[in-house]
C-alpha cells in the first residue's frame, strides 16, 4: 500500500495534474453553483474536455475535482440563496440558509468548507483502507460473480429509490439495458436494432445519453418555471462578510463531523445510495442525537445541523468511488459518468485497476486530497467573488447552458444528427421527469448494458447453459440477494398496511 | 389515468415491439456456426423484452402501492399539472432553435450558427437588450472556437461552406 502511495503521489503531484484538480474544483464550484446543473451534468458536459487529454489519470482527476467542486457549489447556492443546485445539498439548506439569513453567511460557508473537507479527507482516508480490500477480493470474480453482482447493484439502485418507486425504477434500468443493446456490440459482430440506421450502428454515445438525461430536463425546467432556481428569498442575504466561526462552535461540530464523515462513506458505498441519502440520513441522525436547546435549534440556524449534510455528502461522494474503482461497477449516476468517460479512454475499472495501473488508481486517491485541500484553502477565499455568477439573469444563461449541452455531445462525435438525437432523448427525459420517473437508474444500466451481457454471455458459454447459476454458490447467493433487495419493499409495504388494517379491525 | 401510467403502457407496447424483434426477426439470420453457441445475440434482448413487459405492468396496474400521503409539491417543484401555468411557449420555441442549430451547424458554421443561436435564445426568452446580448454572444462564440479548436484540437468548422473551410 505505502509503495502504491508512493506511486500516486508522484502521478497526483506532476504540475498538469494539480492544475486538473485546481481547475476541476474552479469549474465545479463554478457551476454547480447554478440552479439547475448538478454534478451528472457538469460532469458530462466536461467528459469532451477530459476525454481529449487523453492521459486517464488527468482525466479522472479533474472529473473527480468537478465533482467535488459542483458539490461544493451546490452548498453555496443552498446557503445564500435556499437554492440548491443538487439534490445532495438539499439538506445544506435546512440550517445553512437561516443562518445566512441572520446575517452569518460566511459563518455558514466556511462551516460547510471546512465540514466538507473534514468529510472528504475522511473518506479518503477510508477509502485507502477499503478498496484494496475489496479488489483482492474481487480478483476472486469470475464472469458469473461479475454478472450476478452487476445484477445486485442495478436491484440496489432500484430497491433504494423509494416507496412506490420501486417499480419505476426498474422500468428505467430495464429502458436503460434495452438501449445499450442498440447497434453492433462488440460481442457479436452483427448490428442490433439500429432499424437501418448508420447513425446507430455504433450504438447510442452515452455522452449524448447523459446530457439528454441531466442537463437538458433540467435547463428545460428552468425555462418553464422561473421560480425554480431563482431566489426564495425576499431580499435574500448575499453580503459574506466574516468567515470565521468560534472555538466552542468547532468543538460542537467535531463529533458530528467525525460519525458523519464514517456514516457518509458508507452509504455512499451502497449502490444507489449516494450524497443525498447520505446528507439527510445524517441530517435526521444528528438532530435525534441532540439533546434540549440544541435540537430546537435544528432548522433555525444550527451549526450541528449545517455540518452533518456537509461532512455526510462529501464523505459519500468518496464512498461511491469504492465500487467504482474496484469492482468496475457505478452505484450512482455521477459515478455511471466517469465509468463511461474511463471506457471511452480506453481504461477498463475493476479490481485489476489497482495491479494493472496503480498510478490511475493511486493518483485519483491522492488526488482527492488535494481536492479537498483546494477547495478549502482556495475557493472558500472566492467564494464571494465567484457567488457574483448567481446574479447573471437567466436570459443570458438558459441559452449558454443549452449552448454547452449541445456542444458536449458535438464535439464528443462530430456529427450533427447526435444533435438531434440528443433533443429526441431530452424531451423524453422531460416527459419521464415530469412524471416522476428517475433518471439515474437509466443511464447506470445503459453504461453496464453492454458489460452485463458480456459477462451473462461468457458464463454462458463457459457452462453451456444456465448452469452456472447452480453450480457457483457466490453467483447464486448474490442472484437470491438481488431478488430479495427488489422485493423486500412492497413486501415491506405490504406487511405495514396489513398491520395497519389490523389495527382499525381492533378498533 | 395519470401521466406516469401513460408512459408505463407505452414501455409494455415499446417492449412488445422490441420483443417483437427479438423474438421473431433476429435469429433467421444467424449465420450456422454461431446458432451452436448457447446465446445468440437475440438471448439478452429476450430476457430484457420479457422483464420489461412484466416490471411495465407492475407500473401500470399500479400493484406497487404508492405512498399517497406525500405533502403536494412547492412551487419551485416541477409537476406536469400545472403545465399551463408554466412557460412551454418558451421552451418549445428554444428546442426548436436546437434542432435548427444542429441542421445549420455544419453548412452554415460555427461561427454564424452559435452567436445567432445564442442570441435568438436569449431574445426567446424576453432579453431586449441587443447591444449587450449580441456582443456577449460574438465574444462567447469566439471564445469557444478558440478553446475548442486550438486548445483541445478538434476540428470546428468555423464558416459556412461556400467559404471553403
Amino acid at each position: 500500500m505505502l509503495e502504491g502511495i508512493m506511486i500516486g503521489l508522484e502521478a497526483a503531484f506532476s504540475v498538469q495534474n494539480i492544475l486538473m484538480v485546481v481547475f476541476g474544483c474552479l469549474i465545479g464550484t463554478f457551476i454547480g453553483m447554478l440552479p439547475g446543473l448538478g454534478p451528472m451534468s457538469i460532469i458530462a458536459i466536461m467528459i469532451p474536455v477530459a476525454i481529449t487529454l487523453g492521459d486517464p489519470a488527468a482525466a479522472l482527476i479533474l472529473l473527480a475535482g468537478v465533482y467535488y467542486g459542483a458539490i461544493f457549489g451546490g452548498s453555496t447556492s443552498s446557503i445564500l440563496l435556499n437554492a440548491p443546485g443538487v439534490a445532495g445539498t438539499v439538506a445544506t439548506s435546512f440550517d445553512g440558509y437561516p443562518m445566512a439569513r441572520k446575517g452569518q453567511a460566511g459563518k455558514a460557508l466556511t462551516i460547510a468548507a471546512v465540514s466538507s473537507f473534514a468529510g472528504g479527507t475522511i473518506g479518503a482516508i477510508l477509502l485507502m483502507i477499503f478498496a484494496p480490500a475489496l479488489s483482492s477480493v474481487a480478483l476472486l470474480f469470475h464472469s458469473a460473480e461479475y454478472f450476478a453482482l452487476m445484477v445486485v447493484g442495478l436491484s440496489a439502485i432500484a430497491a433504494f429509490a423509494g416507496t412506490g418507486q420501486v417499480g419505476k425504477a426498474l422500468m428505467m434500468t430495464l429502458l436503460g439495458l434495452i438501449l445499450a443493446t442498440v447497434g453492433e456490440g462488440a460481442l457479436f459482430s452483427m448490428p442490433r436494432f439500429t432499424m437501418g440506421m448508420m447513425d446507430l450502428q455504433s450504438g447510442i454515445s452515452f455522452i449524448t445519453l447523459a446530457m439528454a438525461m441531466f442537463a437538458l430536463p433540467e435547463a428545460l425546467f428552468l425555462v418553464l418555471n422561473p421560480a425554480r432556481g431563482a431566489s426564495n428569498a425576499e431580499g435574500g442575504s448575499n453580503k459574506i462578510t466574516n468567515l470565521r466561526f468560534s472555538r466552542a462552535e468547532g468543538r460542537a461540530m467535531m463529533p458530528v463531523i467525525g460519525r458523519q464523515s464514517i456514516q457518509g462513506f458508507f452509504i455512499g458505498v451502497l449502490p444507489g445510495a449516494g450524497a443525498t441519502i447520505a446528507s439527510f440520513l445524517g441530517y435526521a441522525v444528528e438532530r435525534n442525537l441532540a439533546k434540549g436547546e440544541e435540537q430546537a435549534e435544528f432548522g433555525k440556524g444550527s451549526i450541528k445541523g449545517l455540518a452533518a449534510p456537509e461532512t455526510a455528502n462529501n464523505a459519500a461522494c468518496t464512498g461511491s468511488f469504492v465500487p467504482l474503482l474496484t469492482l468496475g461497477i457505478p452505484g450512482s449516476g455521477t459515478t455511471a459518468i466517469l465509468l463511461g468517460a474511463l471506457i471511452a479512454l480506453n481504461v477498463t475499472p475493476g479490481p485489476r485497476l489497482m495491479t494493472d495501473t496503480p498510478e490511475i488508481f493511486w493518483a485519483v486517491i491522492i488526488s482527492m486530497f488535494i481536492g479537498n485541500l483546494v477547495l478549502l484553502v482556495l475557493n472558500l477565499p472566492l467564494i464571494p467573488y465567484i457567488a457574483k455568477i448567481l446574479s447573471i439573469p437567466r436570459n443570458y444563461l438558459i441559452p449558454f447552458i443549452l449552448f454547452f449541452t449541445l456542444m458536449g455531445a458535438y464535439i464528443g462525435q462530430n456529427n450533427a444528427t447526435e444533435l438531434l438525437i440528443l433533443v429526441g432523448f431530452g424531451v423524453v427525459a422531460t416527459i419521464l421527469r415530469f412524471a416522476d420517473y428517475p433518471l439515474a437508474p437509466l443511464l447506470i444500466g445503459f453504461i453496464l448494458g453492454t458489460m452485463l451481457e458480456d459477462n451473462f454471455a461468457r458464463s454462458m458459454q463457459l457452462y453451456q447453459g444456465l448452469g452456472f447459476i447452480l453450480e457457483r454458490p457466490m453467483t447464486l447467493g448474490l442472484l437470491v440477494l438481488a431478488m430479495v433487495l427488489v422485493l423486500l419493499p412492497s413486501f415491506r409495504a405490504r406487511r405495514a398496511r396489513k398491520r395497519a388494517e389490523g389495527v382499525a379491525d381492533g378498533d | 389515468m395519470a401521466l406516469d401510467r401513460w408512459i408505463a403502457l407505452i414501455f409494455v407496447l415499446f417492449c412488445c415491439v422490441y420483443g417483437y424483434a427479438a423474438f421473431f426477426t433476429m435469429d433467421q439470420l444467424l449465420p450456422p456456426f454461431m446458432q451452436r453457441n448457447p446465446v445468440w445475440p437475440s438471448t439478452f434482448p429476450k430476457v430484457l423484452a420479457v422483464l420489461g413487459v412484466i416490471v411495465g405492468l407492475v407500473v401500470l396496474l399500479g400493484l406497487e402501492k404508492t405512498d399517497d400521503s406525500a405533502a403536494s409539491p412547492s412551487a419551485t417543484e416541477i409537476n406536469y399539472r400545472r403545465l399551463h401555468e408554466y412557460k412551454l411557449g418558451q421552451a418549445l420555441m428554444l428546442l426548436a432553435l436546437m434542432v435548427l442549430y444542429a441542421l445549420m451547424l455544419r453548412p452554415a458554421g460555427f461561427l454564424i450558427s452559435t452567436t445567432v443561436f445564442l442570441t435568438a435564445g436569449s431574445a426567446i426568452l424576453g432579453e431586449r437588450k441587443f447591444h449587450v446580448m449580441i456582443p456577449v454572444a460574438v465574444f462567447a462564440t469566439g471564445f469557444v472556437w478558440y478553446l475548442v479548436q486550438e486548445v483541445l484540437g478538434i476540428f470546428l468548422r468555423p464558416f459556412p461552406f461556400f467559404m471553403g473551410m
